[in-house]
């Protein structure tokens, strides 16, 4: 048993003897363009099946929903006005105001006035696209909990499933406080009753009942191959490399970010001393998390887990004593 | 929903599908007027923003077969508290029905949680590894011990019953003699057993269960000690049954009082779905029928019929208990506030103290 929170290097707290470095992701959301290509590279690199019906979800041009069991990259798109925007641009500058580290001097960072800037997006309207993906967390809560070993850290610090142990129990969709991983159903709870669909015209969906999430595409990983959705971006929204360098290269991006006077950029995930100690993939974001379906604060639930523990002993502590006071009361 | 002036053109969309009844603030994506088709709010919006309403974390795929299981473990390790006693204080009537009575809820438990697994037919890989970060996986081994005495415990009550019929051969004085131990090694993991679950539960991301953390441990066990309690007033003569009757009624108080403190110690925001729809429904019932059958207890507890119907009451009380919180905790997870409400103002109560430095969004 490894660390329960805080900064560590998760490779070396799960024992592995030959260390790579650790790997992970930087979603620039500034640039992502909402194609969605990386959704597809993913379902097709990964064989994916369908995620129940097509259907519209009247969530601007989102009609994929979130992250699940076949679905393991999700692009969300909001749509804001310029209220918004200025809430978005004053939050990100509080978070400035709270000193925290950050690359760059402050000096940098021109006095702002909308009028200055040249934002990508009129300050009339504009359209945030992201694309989420499992955050492969220092300390990933779906790793912790599960019960068979069939979730394990590899050797260069992601999170994957043994789809041939896992045996469905579902604890790790409760424990990720992403809501990333998710047991697969085979979709017959909804039975196809449309004019002209065959049943059975879909394939059969592979591992029903097991949790399912993105690997980081750790076939490919293990090839110094890079993931399917980073390598099929084609504005480089999603980079993949070690995971230091990506961090380094948020960082780097947020402060000339800052500089154009874009004080909503703000990074999700870089900071080590936070609830999950820090996420493998890491975000440049534009508002706040919750905007687009993020926990504002995670927390590995594992973390509280020794005084869960001793919670529990002093409960059952407790139910003996009331047992032992039962039958001592009718001696007397 | 669009900004666009030129959607002012369009027909009314139609409201969203709401999963659930009530109140609800709104989500990042839906107008609060700003595209003119009404009239904008003076006050503005609640800070509560989430994506188009959707939940943050997933609900635990957990059907009734797992809250029954909570129920009926509670049960197995009550029953067995009460069948140690019995047998060290030599009532033979409560020792074999709390035997009986734990070995019975312990099966169907068991059964319940393979039933509940996406693949039933690997429940063994459980027991592929023994890891203490995963209340699952020490569950597995509790009540693998656990069962593995009772069982015991319970063969040799059988076997007794049937007039040692069963066909047991040379092993019969071999059960005859480890009995005794076997019902001893079996109450050692007994109040475990009916304490893990609130550490099962409380370690996930889902809202109401981990605010429930701190004492959710103390409502599990005192909810098994009224059902045990309960169950024994069932099935054994009153004359033997005096340490079901206390053990029940301390069951009682426990879970009133645990229950009170609990929800006064969880975050305000997430304690909301225990008292809302079909989990407030439930968990009021819980209270009331614990009141009802620890009063009839008290009371009317040396009167046979009486002594039945407050066990069946606790025992309906202690089912209420575990399928209100299992509800309660799913219902949490699905709307995004009980997840997003509790986190901001975490996070806000630390910034607010001077700790800056551990939040998950940064500047940099």
């Amino acid at each position: 048993m490894g660390q329960l929170a805080g900064p560590t290097d998760p490779t070396a707290d799960a024992h592995w003897e030959h260390r790579h470095a650790r790997k992970g992701f930087f979603t620039d959301t500034s640039i992502c363009i909402g194609c969605k290509a990386c959704e597809v590279a993913c379902k097709e690199w990964n064989q994916n099946p369908q995620d129940g019906d097509l259907r519209l979800l009247e969530s601007s041009y989102d009609n994929t929903g979130s992250l699940g069991a076949s679905t393991w990259r999700h692009v969300a798109f909001i749509e804001q006005g310029p209220e918004r925007i200025e809430q978005a641009r004053q939050s990100g500058r509080k978070l400035v105001s709270l000193g925290m580290p950050r690359v760059g001097p402050p000096e940098a960072r021109p006095q702002t006035a909308p009028e200055d800037t040249t934002p990508p997006d009129t300050p009339e309207f504009r359209w945030l696209m992201s694309s989420d993906v499992c955050k492969h967390c220092t300390h990933a809560g779906c790793l912790d909990v599960c019960p068979t070993g069939a979730l394990f850290r590899t050797e260069h610090g992601t999170v994957v499933v043994q789809d041939d142990v896992c045996n469905g129990c579902g604890t790790c969709v409760a424990g990720c406080p992403f809501g990333v991983i998710e047991r697969r159903t085979d979709g017959t709870a909804a039975p196809r009753t449309k004019r002209g669909e065959q049943p059975g015209a879909r394939p059969e969906v592979p591992n029903v009942g097991i949790a399912q999430k993105c690997t980081l595409c750790y076939d490919r990983m293990v090839d110094d191959q890079t993931p399917a959705c980073a390598q099929t971006c084609p504005t480089t929204s999603i980079k993949y490399g070690h995971h230091d360098e990506m961090v380094d290269q948020a960082r780097e991006r947020v402060a000339e970010l800052h500089a154009q006077g874009r004080t909503e950029a703000r990074l999700y995930g870089a900071n080590e001393l936070d609830g999950v100690g820090g996420t493998g993939s890491v975000f440049l974001l534009l508002d706040e998390p919750e905007v687009y379906g993020l926990p504002p604060d995670p927390r590995v639930p594992t973390a509280d887990l020794p005084q869960m523990y001793r919670r529990a002993g002093l409960a059952a502590a407790g139910m003996l004593a009331a047992a032992a006071v039962a039958f001592a009361g009718a001696r007397s | 929903m669009s900004l666009s002036e030129f959607d002012s053109y369009r027909p009314p969309e139609q409201p969203r599908r709401r999963r659930r009844d009530g109140p609800r603030r709104r989500g990042a994506g839906q107008g609060a007027g700003g595209d003119g088709s009404r009239e904008m709010p003076m006050v503005p919006a609640p800070e509560f923003t989430s994506y188009y309403g959707r939940p943050v974390v997933k609900p635990a795929p957990w059907g009734h077969e797992v809250a029954a299981y909570l129920f009926l473990g509670g049960v197995a390790g009550g029953s067995a508290l009460l069948a140690l006693g019995a047998q060290l204080t030599g009532r033979n009537a409560l020792r074999r029905n709390a035997r009986l009575g734990s070995v019975t809820a312990l099966g169907l438990g068991g059964a319940a949680l393979v039933a509940d697994l996406g693949r039933p037919e690997r429940f063994l890989h459980m027991l592929r590894t023994f890891k203490v970060t995963s209340p699952m996986s020490m569950g597995t081994w509790i009540l693998s011990a656990f069962g593995a005495g009772m069982g015991t415990a319970a063969a040799a009550e059988v076997d007794r019953l049937t007039g040692a019929r069963l066909p047991l051969g040379p092993l019969r004085p071999v059960l005859r003699a480890v009995e005794g131990p076997a019902g001893i090694e079996a109450a050692v993991f007994a109040a475990p057993l009916a304490a893990y679950t609130a550490a099962l539960l409380s370690d996930t991301a889902t809202p109401t269960w981990n605010a429930a953390r701190e004492d959710l441990a103390f409502v599990f066990v005192s909810s098994a000690s009224l059902a045990s309690g309960g169950l024994a007033m069932v099935t054994t003569p009153v004359g033997e049954a005096g340490p079901a009757r206390r053990l029940a009624v301390l069951g009682v108080a426990g879970e009133l009082i645990a229950t009170k403190v609990m929800e006064h110690r969880m975050d305000p925001v997430a304690a909301e779905p225990l008292h809302h729809g079909q989990a407030g429904a439930m968990l009021a019932w819980s209270e009331r029928l614990a009141l009802a059958g620890g009063l009839g207890t008290l009371l009317g507890g040396r009167h046979r019929a009486l002594a039945v119907v407050s066990g069946l009451a606790l025992l309906a009380s202690s089912a209420l208990t575990r399928f209100g919180v299992m509800e309660a905790g799913i219902h949490s997870a699905q709307d995004p506030r009980y997840t997003i409400e509790p986190q901001k103002a975490r996070l806000a109560a630390r910034r607010a103290a001077g700790i800056t430095d551990d939040a998950i969004t940064t500047a940099g």
